[in-house]
């Protein structure tokens, strides 16, 4: 079984909601839709205050090359167009829904029924793509259109689908494979289509037998006109769903630093965002709801749940049970690479993909000792860098040595801090350092 | 014998290393203005970055390239020092107002109102990127001491006691590396006045006054009353948020009992006289 | 509710489950040292360890004003090291001497735990060994449940009498009595089942070369040490030592018998594997080991001490910082 080759960690997985299918979460009376959802220009409000919206219509046009389009999730009127602090008191401009029934743009197929066939051109779906405001499920919220027009002298020749999954209490991606399978696979159809190419793999961890076996028993009905789509069973290790690990373990190439994918001649999406295509493509349907795990060692019902964007989490969490007593940290995402939230009081956008609660005990971090170089980090490390080395230059402000070091390497995994037998905080700094060298990198190149 | 053999060993060695390096440094020696080791012997050495050069070396080679002092200023030495660089550049030393630095931030760190518990790394910055601080204040100070860090000259302190950031005006230089260090951007150079007086709006709240005032029982509001006491045009409202400005204030102290929050504060005066007194 | 950056799990490890780890893996060693010298064993061990925490608890209380860092047991490691390197005979007062050394010199003088450049223990033992020759030289005989401290029965080490026979000046092979007395000292060295078992004489740890090699197992099984070290020093030994014996086995021991004498095992498995001393990447500690190898090998031939493998990994202890800054491990973005 192929894994990628430096480092990496086996945390406790913890997929308690592996078996749990999805539920929907009731539409709530008010939505708050940020028009921040992707990395890029904010989207520009192309809606007023007052007025009328269905579910799927266009309430913010892309904001430039590198963004995308938000829809309105439900119906009814634009109550406010304001600066709304989010989980972390961070502003974002937000347009305010007051949900008025359930009314859909037309043009949307509100149907299960599986639409196979594709006949749009490459263009077109690209096209679509963007109206649909469809960004990298995975968590960069990158916009997918932008990833499927690759530059011209870059020659692709493969397409991996990102479905591993190697956050540990994370689920949905795996229920979402069990569940639509065949719209995943017809995605991955249409996102070949788009790119011109014929070979697609899709790599899942091998702790989702049953969903490597499903897309397995699917996949030959689908592989005709030269088609090759196939499904990678991974050994399991994290960071793994990390863009450039799972390439290199697919394929054996390597991202080299400061390079995109499609330098490989890869293009990597999330098998959550190859769903949104099949959506937008053949169901007209933009980026309304997304798909989130709400877990815990203590949550009373904890489950997968598909939400209105614009939803409080708060709504999912209280299907799951409510917050647990006890409960010491909220997180945003997975326990690796997720942000610990003040509170669950914030709408569900496309960045955000499972609400996990650790208990007190679990959430404090253990008493920080001297380093005693053991080299746990260096083990771990799946890009190859000395974290120990590099945290402590990031922490005396020695930003040259820091960019010797490749600390810009740095996929902020947390492998290292993960593995630290004297508690340091490791990737803080680095993650700091790392932020200062690239703002310097940046500086020097503009000169 | 052998003590002879060792002594001369020892000191031939001792001649060739002497005439290998003295003809090295003669091969590599570099021309350099003496005059920047002058200007370097007069500044104050702390290499602080006040002035916006790496250091007191490059500052030195800067006063010595430049046509004229205009612009150039060391902030650690002030006028005096800049008037011996300009002795002995021959140039007109420029006219410098000394400055120091305030804290915007008055809610004692201890006692405010806190949402959460930060557990990471104790630094500004690491918790800057991360979200806006244990305060429900979005704009209020972290408080774990970056610019304490950045000072050079051990003018900043946190008193452990109330949590709050404390400048000790006397030995500010006014070089702002404090205000660069913090992410907040709530330290800001202001006039130095004699006897360290001062008065300044202690906030950076942009928020709405209901908001703002919930947040914290001293944020400005934006009221707008300070900004018409004053008589020399010195107070601005932008973004709900008052500003006095450093150079048009003379410390009439009016605009502070027309505060309704005592976001405004005055420090070193004597105590007002109040009409009681005056009886 | 708790606000930290990621990641937001961690492995659970911690420096002290780590010290306790390599602590476990001395006891086999420990009961068989305690067998084999006695009450002697237990009276050093116990002097060596209550001496090493009580000193870094003082120097960090009172000299550096820090909070103290006996929790973590490291104190407690090197006292149990520093032990396992002295014969069972030692009078206390040098004990305590050495263990302030180890303690104060080694390790706090430098900031405590992870910055010293040399291994604590180690340093301990070769201030000891230079300063207390004959002391440190005198060991006793292995008698089970010996119940003598002071005035135990002594003898000499297998290396030892290595050295005694390599002093012979045996080239000379027409002195006739040159050759019978190097026979004699060769009969001396004890066979391959008393050097696995232990029953010879030297420091208190080093003797039961089973007992260290099922604290190595363990070590691999918990991952608290890789097999990078201990396999090339010990490779390292064997190989260098081979031609040397193929080439004259009348003063040269074989190499198992090498590899099984001494501190060879005890130093290759707990001593040079200590975290802080040894390089950070698999290639470094490679080339580690096989510069404790040579070095050892080296001073057991052709040097003055009958085994050198405490000079050596100091040696090579010193050479750790250049290794880091040469070897670095190997970037994903330039594999």
């Amino acid at each position: 079984m192929k894994t990628f080759r430096l480092g990496g960690i086996h945390p406790k997985e913890n997929k308690i909601t592996a078996s749990v299918p999805f539920k929907y979460v009731p539409i709530p009376s008010e939505v708050i839709i940020p028009l921040d959802q992707h990395i890029g220009a904010p989207a520009v409000p192309c809606v007023a205050v007052g007025d009328k919206v269905k579910a799927g219509q266009t309430i913010g046009n892309p904001g430039g090359f590198v963004s995308a389009a938000v829809h309105s999730s439900v119906s009814g009127t634009v109550k406010k167009i304001e600066n709304v602090r989010d989980a972390w008191g961070v502003l974002h401009n937000c347009v305010i829904i007051t949900v008025e029934g359930d009314d859909w743009m037309e043009n949307i197929d509100k149907s299960d029924t599986l639409i196979t066939e594709c006949k749009l051109e490459a263009k077109e779906i690209l096209d679509k793509i963007t109206a649909s405001g469809i960004v990298g499920l995975g968590g960069a919220c990158f916009p997918t259109q932008v990833k499927l027009m690759p530059p011209k002298d870059a020659k692709i020749d493969t397409l991996i689908v990102n479905a591993v999954e190697c956050e540990p209490y994370l689920t949905h991606n795996h229920r979402l494979m069990l569940e639509k399978g065949n719209e995943v696979i017809v995605g991955v159809k249409i996102i070949l289509k788009a790119l011109g190419i014929n070979k697609a793999i899709i790599g899942v961890e091998n702790n989702k037998k049953d969903a490597i076996e499903h897309l397995k028993s699917l996949l030959p009905k689908y592989n005709t006109d030269g088609v090759q789509i196939s499904v990678e069973a991974l050994k399991m290790k994290y960071p793994q769903g990390g863009e450039k690990q799972l390439i290199h373990a697919l394929t054996g190439r390597v991202v080299r630093s400061g390079a995109i994918p499609a330098a490989t001649g890869v293009v990597v999406q999330n098998v959550a965002t190859v769903f949104a295509v099949y959506e937008a493509v053949q169901k007209n349907k933009p980026i309304m709801e997304i798909a989130l795990t709400v877990s815990g060692k203590k949550v009373a019902n904890p489950g997968n749940f598909i939400l209105r964007i614009g939803t409080p989490l708060a709504d999912a969490v209280a299907m799951a049970g409510g917050i647990p007593d006890g409960t010491g940290k909220l997180i945003c995402g997975g326990p690796m690479m997720g942000r610990s939230m003040i509170s669950v009081n914030t709408p569900a956008n496309k960045r955000t993909s499972a609400v996990v609660m650790l208990d007190e005990k679990e959430s404090v971090r253990g008493k920080e000792t001297n380093c005693m170089r053991c080299g746990k980090c260096v083990e771990a490390c799946p890009m190859g860098l000395e974290p120990y080395l590099l945290s402590k230059m990031s922490k005396l402000k020695m930003y040259d040595e820091a960019e010797a070091h490749a600390i810009f390497d740095c996929i902020e995994c947390g492998c290292c801090a993960f593995s630290c037998p004297s508690n340091r905080p490791l990737l803080d700094y680095v993650r700091l350092g790392k932020a200062q060298v690239m703002a310097i990198m940046k500086n020097r190149n503009n000169k | 014998m052998t003590v002879l053999y060792s002594i001369l060993i020892l000191t031939v060695i001792g001649l060739v290393s002497a005439v290998l390096l003295y003809v090295l440094l003669q091969k590599f020696k570099v021309e350099e203005d003496p005059r920047i080791d002058q200007v370097q012997e007069v500044l104050p050495g702390a290499n602080c970055g006040g002035c916006g050069s790496a250091g007191c070396r490059n500052f030195a080679e800067r006063c010595v390239k430049a046509t004229s002092l205009e612009g150039l200023s060391c902030p650690v030495g002030g006028a005096e020092t800049m008037k011996k660089v300009g002795a002995i550049l021959g140039m007109e030393a420029a006219e410098s107002t000394p400055m120091v630095a305030v804290v915007k931030c008055q809610t004692v760190c201890n006692d405010r109102p806190t949402s959460n518990k930060y557990d990471g790394s104790m630094n500004c910055r690491i918790s800057q990127t991360l979200y806006s601080g244990e305060s429900t204040c979005p704009y209020s100070c972290l408080g774990f001491g970056d610019c304490v860090e950045a000072c050079q000259f051990g003018a900043i302190s946190i008193n452990y006691e109330t949590g709050s950031v404390v400048v000790d005006a006397d030995k500010c230089t006014g070089c702002a590396s404090c205000v660069k260090a913090c992410p907040k951007h709530i330290i800001e150079l202001r006039k130095k006045w004699p006897k360290n007086r001062q008065i300044y709006v202690k906030c950076t709240n942009e928020d709405k006054g209901a908001i703002a005032r919930k947040d914290c029982p001293n944020a400005c509001i934006g009221c707008g009353k300070c900004a018409k006491v004053c008589q020399f045009e010195a107070i601005t409202i932008t973004n709900n948020l008052a500003h006095i400005d450093t150079m048009k204030c003379r410390l009439c102290r009016k605009c502070v009992s027309e505060c309704p929050t005592g976001a405004i504060v005055v420090e070193n005066f004597p105590p007002l006289k109040t009409k009681e007194d005056e009886k | 509710m708790y606000i930290s950056p990621s990641p937001h799990t961690h492995a659970q490890g911690s420096v002290s489950r780590t010290m306790l780890n390599v602590i476990i893996a001395l006891v086999p060693a420990y009961l068989a040292s305690l067998y084999y010298f006695g009450i002697g064993a237990l009276i050093v061990s116990l002097i060596s360890i209550a001496s090493c925490v009580l000193f870094e608890y003082l120097i960090t209380k009172f000299l550096l004003k820090r909070e103290p860092t006996i929790s973590d047991c490291s104190a407690i490691l090197t006292g149990l090291l520093l032990a396992f390197n002295l014969p069972s005979n030692l009078p206390w007062w040098i004990i305590i001497l050495g263990a302030a050394f180890a303690i104060g010199i080694g390790k706090m003088a430098f900031g405590g735990l992870g910055c010293n450049p040399f291994n604590p223990a180690l340093v301990g033992r070769v201030f000891l060994l230079i300063s207390f020759p004959a002391e440190m030289t005198t060991w006793p005989r292995p008698i089970p449940f010996n119940l003598h401290y002071l005035d135990a029965e002594t003898g000499a080490t297998p290396l030892s009498y290595i050295k005694e026979i390599a002093g012979l000046d045996v080239d000379s092979t027409s002195s006739a009595t040159a050759i019978k007395s190097a026979t004699t000292a060769f009969e001396s060295v004890p066979d391959y089942l008393h050097l696995l078992l232990g029953n010879i004489g030297g420091s208190m740890g080093e003797v039961c070369a089973i007992a260290l090699i099922i604290g190595f197992i363990y070590l691999l099984c918990t991952k608290t040490i890789t097999w990078h070290i201990p396999i090339s020093i010990l490779a390292t030994v064997a190989l260098f030592t081979w031609p040397l014996y193929a080439h004259n086995p009348i003063i040269m021991a074989d190499p198992l018998t090498q590899i099984m004498t001494g501190g060879l095992l005890l130093g290759s498995i707990f001593m040079a594997t200590d975290y802080a001393t040894s390089p950070m990447t698999h290639w470094g500690q490679i080339i580690y080991g096989i510069g404790i190898g040579v070095i050892t090998v080296v001073i057991r031939t052709w040097g003055n001490y009958p085994e050198g493998m405490s000079f050596a990994i100091l040696i090579m202890n010193g050479i750790t910082p250049l290794i880091n800054h040469y070897v670095r491990p190997k970037q994903f973005s330039k594999l």
